[in-house]
């Protein structure tokens, strides 16, 4: 039970669609703050996350309360752009009361193997956001293989980055335990050699709350407890809430659920 | 947030469910397809808790010789009449009946002998169906492993196993021999009786002939009877060396054919150039999988020089995530020591180990109080003559070397009487097939290790054993090949 | 009063009419109509050849031991449904149908029992003068086509039909009505669908098709007559497809028609440190 509310506190409620307008931002932003409502102690989820144009009606949306902004900038998903263009995205996305910026590498430079390139990039967001977090997107399901996968978690965190994360949801295959497992290796050995603490947020393909607890189990054993909070860790997830929802209230009830009594934000 | 269970405490307690079938409280012997009442009992114990399960039957010499009468009255007037595809079917038959039936055998595997509900659930249960399903269909193929030989079976077989993998040796055990047309006697291990018994009841509900499979429990004087009745015409053990060796002295000059499964002292070798985070986990695995009572455990690391802090410092922080508890609990990684002598066995060669100037390290998790349990346990400063190195501990207890070259792991690698398993760690294929031709052992494992499937022949070399079994090269030991 | 069944054709897993609305009348030796039976078209084949590459990436990759609990699977299923084989067969004029249902059993164990086997007796590890790892291992060829035995026996269509999967190929296989009603048995054995394609038709019109498809890896036909094995051996060079030739009637269980659609992989490795 407490790890499914545990895992409640570290959703980013995500929207990222061509068709977000700023009612649908808004509605999320409700959900957000007041997950289930019947339930005041069952706290408000971690962030909220959407495209920059939306950034300003999220703010407004969850004014007041511990949830944060997370925007997405650089192009995304596919990263496919001049480095000037991107940067100027999270200035703008910033500008409009980000908290976080959730970019993506570039995945062409990183398969020509410009590695350094992809280096520079991250710095220069890292650069670019200021005062708000960096999330670097991988986009493992593009890198395909484990090798590639720790290779670029190595890359983003000596760029500054203040999480890793796998995928912007938009590539099958998106998170997997597997590829989450290489990634939160790499922030172990990470942490050993620099003693800095990185976050990680597995992104797409959580859909339910079982999965979401072997997540959980994952970092609590190979990074451990001090990681298991929101500051650390994140699901990156827009179904996964409502089935969080249901099994908490199967366990305090003994009966499974219905979706009819859960709010589609 | 402060307050979460899940952040500070451990995991909740997650039980295996054991309502939906029964054990029965006391069981007969299984022979010439009746339940035979033995004149003397014997009771079988959880080692988590030294609770009684049921009582069994001791099995004397009046009852080994019905048994051999029994299984020899099977192969000449059933087995041996009957068509290979026939046998076959009777094979399938069984191995569909364990696949059904799975879950009933993997908890009374865990009550019995200790061993971790996860581990005899996906592990021990689903290999012995294969086993079965893999032996079934040589039945009637048996032409085509033997290369201008006609196979024919050997007769009546004497098998004798151990309690580390009680169901899973049967299976070993029984399938082939009766795949090639031979009627056996088996008998399970003193502190594992009941899954054994419980695979009779199977063979009853398939049907299968009378006599073709007894099951006869007992303790040592069963074994010794077994091995020495003149009816007998070919001995299966899987064991220690010592009683191996015992056994070579009994059958000599006998005519008995034999196989054997000995013990080992594995070498799990860590080259520099290794996933290091994947070895970590091989090494682990291959000392801790079924609380180190394995045969071909991992159980002498070597580490090159290069990376041995770091191995050994992930070593200890993944040790401390594994618990150790009851084997029921899905969430249990390392259950019970099978037995008070087993357990008594490890404490004193761990004591010897200390004694003898090793470092010992173990994690401070706890461990229950009731039932025999042990820690994991590292020992590093180990030196080649430690008997630590030397001996099998047959336990959760893992000595660690340091190496510089491959020529230098290669040589204590192979330094020793036994030769059943080794592993390798590297990243360079050509290194990986350099050492794993180099390795005196009988199953090499690289990038891996302790890797189990039907069709793979196991088995060791020198003082591990003689002979194989599973895969094409494992039908052998059960035929004899006429030229 | 019974309910005549409809006989369709079985592709990708389920169960289409011929796109070109054509029948083949099968009738009784009393002239009783037994079934309109489906007379595949060209395009039907086309189809099926698509379903059938499409299954193979994921039928190749499974486990051996996997074909073969499914193919034991098939085999109990059968064994289940046996009384509607022999009641079918005998309708159609088949002899001694009660045997060639426990025949077509007893083959489908028999190959289940090869799945994770004929690898082992037909694999070596070659000894080179070099210092390399080097070995040589069966794969599966990938689509085949079949022409099937003219016997309207059911054992017909399973001999060629078992070994070709247990290899992990797939195949689209012509052959007689019963084999549709074999379609319901592999589709309830956990086959997964496209692996195995049946369509009824007429021999003559699609031979041809059978020989040509360029997505098709290997032909297996079961004939007797010269003309029709001379143009299927001309018609199948245009992307060299392996030819099986076999005699217009079942085989004694072995298994090389197992290797028959197998190609033989051989990889070096350097051994060295």
């Amino acid at each position: 039970m407490s790890a499914l509310r545990l895992a409640v506190s570290m959703l980013d409620l995500t929207t990222l669609e061509g068709a977000d307008t700023i009612g649908k931002v808004r509605q999320m932003c409700e959900k957000a703050k007041y997950p289930l409502r019947e339930d005041s102690s069952l706290g408000p989820v971690a962030a909220v996350c959407v495209y920059p144009r939306m950034v300003r009606a999220a703010v407004q949306g969850v004014e007041g309360t511990s949830v944060r902004v997370a925007a997405v900038a650089t192009q995304f998903p596919s990263g496919q752009m001049r480095l000037k263009e991107r940067l100027a995205e999270v200035k703008y996305a910033v500008g409009e009361g980000a908290d976080e910026i959730d970019m993506v590498i570039s995945r062409g430079l990183f398969l020509q193997g410009q590695y350094r390139a992809v280096f520079d990039e991250i710095a220069a967001c890292k650069q670019a956001c200021g005062k708000a977090h960096l999330k670097v997107i991988l986009e493992t399901g593009e890198l395909s293989t484990f090798d590639n996968v720790r290779y670029a978690s190595d890359l983003a965190m000596a760029a500054g980055a203040d999480f890793i994360k796998t995928s912007t949801g938009k590539v099958q295959p998106a998170a997997t335990l597997a590829v989450t497992l290489v990634m939160l290796q790499a922030i172990e050995d990470f942490y050993e050699r620099t003693g800095r603490m990185v976050g990680m947020k597995p992104a797409g393909g959580i859909s339910n709350a079982k999965l979401a607890l072997q997540y959980l189990v994952m970092v609590r054993e190979v990074l451990g407890a001090k990681w298991l909070t929101n500051r650390w860790f994140r699901f990156g997830a827009s179904s996964l809430a409502n089935d969080l929802l249901m099994q908490i209230r199967k366990q305090e009830t003994g009966c499974y659920q219905s979706g009819n009594y859960f709010t589609q934000d | 947030m402060d307050s979460n269970d899940f952040i500070l405490g451990g995991y909740a307690k997650a039980p295996e469910s054991i309502d939906h079938f029964s054990i029965n409280s006391s069981y007969d012997l299984f022979i010439g397809g009746k339940w035979v009442k033995a004149t003397q009992q014997f009771k079988t114990t959880n080692p988590a808790n030294d609770q009684v399960i049921a009582e069994v039957g001791l099995a004397g010499k009046k009852e080994v010789n019905q048994a051999v009468k029994a299984a020899r009255k099977a192969y000449e007037s059933v087995w041996s009449k009957m068509p290979a595809a026939d046998r076959g079917k009777y094979l399938f038959r069984i191995a569909r009946l364990l696949q059904e039936r799975a879950r009933q055998f993997a908890v009374v595997e865990s009550l019995d002998g200790g061993k971790p509900i996860r581990e005899s659930r996906d592990v021990d249960v689903p290999l012995a169906a294969a086993h079965f399903f893999y032996h079934a269909g040589w039945a009637d193929k048996l032409s085509y492993a033997f290369p201008g030989a006609k196979p024919k079976p050997i007769g009546v077989i004497g098998q004798n196993i151990p309690w580390n993998f009680p169901l899973l040796m049967a299976a070993w055990k029984i399938a082939p021999a009766l795949a090639c047309g031979n009627t056996v006697v088996l008998k399970p291990a003193e502190t594992t009786p009941l899954t054994a018994l419980m695979l009779a009841q199977l063979i009853e509900d398939a049907d299968l002939p009378s006599g073709v499979v007894n099951i006869v429990t007992g303790a040592g004087e069963t074994g010794q009877a077994l091995v020495e009745h003149s009816g007998i015409d070919k001995i299966a053990f899987t064991g220690s060396t010592e009683v191996g060796k015992h056994i070579r002295k009994a059958t000599a000059g006998s005519g008995k054919r034999y196989t054997l499964e000995l013990g080992g002292k594995a070498a799990n070798i860590i080259f520099e150039d290794a996933p290091i985070n994947e070895a970590v986990e091989g090494i682990i695995n291959g000392i801790f999988f079924n609380q180190g009572h394995v045969c071909c455990a991992g159980s002498r690391l070597f580490v090159q020089e290069s990376i041995a802090d770091q191995v050994l410092r992930k070593l200890k922080k993944r040790i401390g995530t594994l618990i150790v508890g009851d084997p029921l609990d899905k969430n249990t990684d390392i259950g019970a020591i099978n037995s008070r002598e087993q357990l008594d066995r490890i404490k004193s060669l761990v004591k010897i180990g200390k004694e003898e100037g090793a470092q010992l390290w173990q994690s401070d998790q706890r461990i229950p109080r009731k039932g025999n349990w042990f820690k994991p346990t590292l020992f590093t400063q180990c030196a080649q003559s430690h008997r630590i190195v030397q001996e099998e501990v047959f336990g959760p207890v893992l000595a660690i070397q340091t190496f510089r070259t491959p020529k230098e792991a290669i040589a204590k690698a192979n330094n020793t009487p036994y030769g059943l398993s080794g592993g390798v760690w590297t990243d360079k294929g050509s290194k990986a097939f350099q050492m794993t031709s180099s390795l005196n052992a009988g199953v090499v494992w690289a990038n891996t290790f302790n890797k189990f499937d039907p069709v793979s022949p196991f088995g060791g070399m020198q003082e591990s054993g003689i002979g194989r079994e599973g895969g094409l090269q494992g039908l052998r030991a059960y035929c004899n090949l006429e030229l | 009063m019974t309910i005549p069944k409809t006989y369709k054709l079985f592709i990708n897993g389920q169960f289409p009419r011929t796109e070109s609305g054509r029948v083949l009348e099968i009738r009784d030796q009393k002239g009783v109509l037994i079934a309109n039976a489906s007379r595949a078209s060209r395009k039907d084949f086309r189809e099926a050849v698509s379903a059938a590459r499409k299954s193979f990436e994921g039928w190749k990759k499974t486990t051996a031991y996997l074909r073969g609990q499914i193919l034991y699977r098939i085999a109990e299923v059968l064994q289940g449904r046996k009384g509607q084989f022999v009641d079918e067969l005998r309708m159609q004029g088949v002899k001694n149908p009660e045997s060639d249902v426990d025949a077509s059993i007893d083959l489908l164990v028999y190959y289940a029992g090869w799945s994770d086997k004929y690898q082992s007796v037909f694999s070596s590890v070659n000894p080179v003068s070099s210092a390399h790892f080097n070995f040589t291992s069966p794969v599966p060829v990938g689509v085949v086509s079949v022409i099937s035995p003219s016997s309207l026996s059911l054992l017909s269509l399973v001999s060629v039909l078992a070994p070709i999967i247990v290899g992990a190929n797939t195949c689209v296989i012509l052959s007689h009505l019963s084999s549709i009603s074999f379609a319901e048995v592999l589709a309830t054995s956990d086959v997964p669908a496209g692996v195995v394609n049946l369509l009824t038709g007429q021999r003559a019109e699609l031979v041809g098709e059978f020989a040509r498809h360029m997505d098709v890896n290997s032909t297996l036909l079961c004939s007797d007559d010269q003309s029709e094995i001379g143009a299927v051996e001309r018609d199948s060079i245009s992307n060299l497809k392996r030819l099986v030739i076999r005699p217009d009637c079942s085989l004694e269980p072995s298994p090389y028609p197992i290797i028959d659609f197998q190609e033989d992989q051989t990889t070096w490795h350097p051994i060295g440190v």
